[in-house]
């Protein structure tokens, strides 16, 4: 494959998702037998429900006769849908059940029905080949329903491409200006990190921030541990990307010199930011997060907290991605310039360049990468050089 | 519905053909230019045969066994079937360099998740269409059994390759070892297992008749029995007869090898259809006068509706003799 090829695809704006892949479709409490859930899951619209059993279904949500919203329908039975338009019934698997006005089933009124499984409290939907579907490739996000964990989460609507939000979420040099309140701080762009590609679906961006001040975030979660607490921490922030689209972090402080670095974290806090990113179109994305710790695991009260100050938080992500997709396409003839911090974000576009590869869906890219001259005949950025300043970065 | 371009019929070669099992031949085509995806389970191939003793040509359907992840390479298996008109001995005649046309993968078989388990059933050469199936139900993970069955261990081509990737969920029933498989116990099986079961067979008319009716008799909804047969063939073999519509005042002869729709319709009808393979029930019309046996051949008016024979799809309906000097039918619009 071409180098200058890949170069243009990986630093696409707008980049193609895979579909051989399990995405999040919605909470555990969103799939239900009350209200039949419309979602489009990587561009492509599926009404889901459970069975009576509890089973979920994911159908595609356009009837076989007239396309009507199978969304828009009622739950019969067991595990059936009715049309709402003239009545048409579908199981589980998607096949008719029952064509109203005639004394036979057509065998080919069927739609599309796809792969599901309900896993760590999202169910996953698989919309591509639903012959390559395997459940064990589903993302680890365990800390979710694990009991020595405690935590809760919520969707953001986001108007941008996916790729957005993996970009944001592997380089969080952004905390500095985005959550300068919260999580901001100097120490974040000035101390090293290491990218790893862990192994072709696994990539991990690790930064050890030591003997610095902790921020607001981190301050209250050591005083919720320890109430006299007050002074200075090690804080680290382990990134894992799993592909297609889920990003787990783990995020922490310990008081300075308990040897958090060297493996002992036991006097301090530890949190999992949890994230996965479903495509819903092009331009927008479902965005579920949910932040989990492993301490005071019984109080309802800081589970509470911790949720509104992600909230709070990640509010101030949804606006600048919002903006920057809105600036993406206010300049369609400006290309992205890829800087050492996007090291981890580069890793995780060429898995996903190589997903789409496998899928034959390299075309797909190409109309909505513009060339850019000043792009193309700049040299290679060297990953291990210095970290670009904060002028710089902001006049990109 | 079928069209010519999407059928895509190209010159494919021959890049293996061996002989797997007593009369059983496994051959590897490849297509000009790849797919771009694997062809799915349960989809099959038409392929052109000459039947060398009428020097004419004819069109066979295929199950696709295996696919490269391109859809470049297509494996397919063949049965020598001792009385046939030529089609399997054609096949059986191909040698690594030889061509043959041949379609797209077509898909009118497919496999879907969303059951609460499967059960595949295999007779015969039926195994071909799902091979890929099991393979697919093993790595989604579900709940599966599949069942294949055969008149001899020599001829069953797949026996080995099922056993080591389905090991335990397989089950092997061979008429000539007495180990027949006893149809209304696999089916009364399933009946009494809680949650729904998809059974998909493929194989003999005689067995998929078996387990429909046992399907059926046990209470067991319809849409769950999936099966495929190729060339939606009738009881009787085509033969001319005449067709009547008084008050469009048409009479014309429909010949063996054109739909009763298709002469209609060139003898100046304008009439109403769409599927034009027996499925949607458009084109029914009612029959008042018929003189011979109407075979029905399609698959949208029910066995009550059938067998009152007072209406009928022209698109795929055909009236043979049937001692009667010759076939006619009258016709009405409804």
């Amino acid at each position: 494959m071409d180098e200058q090829d890949l170069r243009e695809r990986v630093n696409a704006k707008i980049f193609p998702h895979p579909l051989n892949a399990w995405y999040a479709a919605g909470w555990d409490w969103e799939v239900n037998r009350k209200q039949i859930l419309a979602r489009t899951i990587a561009g492509r619209p599926m009404a889901f429900y459970r069975t009576e059993a509890g089973r979920p279904v994911a159908l595609a949500d356009a009837c076989w006769h007239r396309l009507a919203p199978l969304s828009m329908g009622t739950l019969v039975g067991a595990e059936e849908i009715q049309c709402p338009y003239h009545g048409l019934r579908y199981n589980a698997s998607g096949r008719c059940t029952r064509l109203p006005a005639q004394e036979t089933l057509n065998p080919s009124a069927s739609v599309p029905s796809f792969p599901i499984v309900e896993r760590y409290r999202y169910v996953w939907v698989w919309p591509g080949d639903p012959t390559l579907a395997d459940p064990s490739t589903i993302p680890d996000m365990h800390q979710l329903d694990d009991p020595e964990w405690a935590g809760d989460g919520l969707t953001i609507e986001a108007a941008c491409n996916y790729q957005l939000i993996l970009d944001n979420l592997m380089d969080l040099t952004h905390e500095e200006f985005v959550h300068g309140s919260s999580l901001g701080q100097d120490e974040l762009s000035q101390s090293e990190f290491s990218t790893r590609l862990e192994s072709d679906n696994h990539v991990s961006v690790t930064r050890w921030m030591i003997d610095v001040k902790p921020p607001a975030f981190w301050a209250k979660n050591m005083r919720d541990l320890d109430p006299d607490f007050d002074g200075r921490v090690d804080r680290w922030q382990i990134i894992h990307y799993y592909a297609p689209s889920t990003i787990c972090i783990d995020v922490g402080v310990a008081p300075t010199g308990t040897g958090a670095p060297e493996g002992d974290r036991s006097k301090g806090v530890n949190g999992y930011v949890m994230n996965t990113i479903t495509p819903d179109t092009e331009r927008t994305s479902h965005y579920f997060w949910a932040f989990m710790r492993n301490y005071r695991l019984d109080s309802q009260k800081i589970t509470t907290e911790l949720r509104n100050g992600v909230r709070g938080v990640f509010g101030e992500d949804e606006a600048m991605l919002k903006a920057q997709q809105r600036a993406i396409d206010a300049n369609p003839d400006y290309a992205f310039y890829s800087l050492n911090i996007d090291a981890g974000g580069i890793w995780v576009r060429r898995i996903l360049d190589r997903m789409l590869q496998a899928e034959g869906r390299l075309g797909d890219s190409s109309p909505t990468v513009p060339s850019d001259a000043r792009a193309l005949t700049d040299a290679a950025r060297d990953p291990n050089g210095p970290v670009a300043d904060a002028g710089e970065r902001s006049a990109r | 519905m079928t069209n010519t371009a999407r059928l895509d019929w190209r010159r494919c070669r021959v890049v293996e053909s061996e002989l797997v099992a007593d009369r059983v031949r496994r051959i590897t085509i490849e297509r000009p230019a790849p797919l771009g995806r694997a062809a799915e389970p349960g989809s099959h191939i038409d392929v052109r045969v000459s039947l060398s003793a009428e020097g004419s040509s004819d069109v066979r359907s295929y199950s696709v066994v295996e696919s490269d992840a391109a859809g470049h390479r297509l494996t397919i298996t063949v049965l020598l079937v001792a009385h046939s008109r030529g089609g399997s001995a054609f096949m059986h005649r191909l040698a690594v360099g030889d061509t043959i046309e041949a379609t797209r993968p077509l898909q009118d078989f497919p496999l879907v998740p969303g059951a609460d388990r499967h059960v595949l059933l295999a007779g015969g050469i039926g195994v071909t269409a799902l091979v890929g199936m099991g393979r697919a139900l093993a790595r989604l993970g579900g709940d599966y059994r599949i069942v294949y069955v055969g008149r001899s261990r020599s001829v069953m081509a797949y026996a080995d390759l099922l056993a080591s990737e389905h090991g335990e969920r397989l089950a092997t029933h061979i008429d000539a070892d007495g180990t027949a498989l006893d149809v209304d116990g696999l089916v009364a099986g399933i009946a009494a297992e809680p949650g729904r079961t998809e059974l998909l067979m493929c194989g003999p008319v005689r067995l998929m008749d078996a387990v429909r009716r046992a399907w059926l008799h046990a209470g067991l909804s319809p849409t769950d029995l999936r099966f495929e047969t190729f060339g939606n063939s009738g009881w009787f073999d085509a033969e001319s007869f005449e067709v009547s519509i008084p008050e469009l005042g048409i009479t014309t002869t429909v010949s063996a090898d054109q739909t009763m729709l298709d002469a209609l319709t060139a003898a100046g009808a304008e009439l109403m259809w769409d599927c034009r393979k027996g499925e949607c029930g458009l084109c029914v019309m009612a029959v008042s006068q018929l003189s011979g046996k109407l075979d029905h051949r399609d698959v949208f008016l029910s066995d009550r509706q059938k067998a009152a024979d007072d209406q009928a799809c022209t698109c795929v309906t055909r009236v043979v003799a049937a001692g009667a000097d010759r076939g006619r039918i009258t016709l009405h619009t409804r």
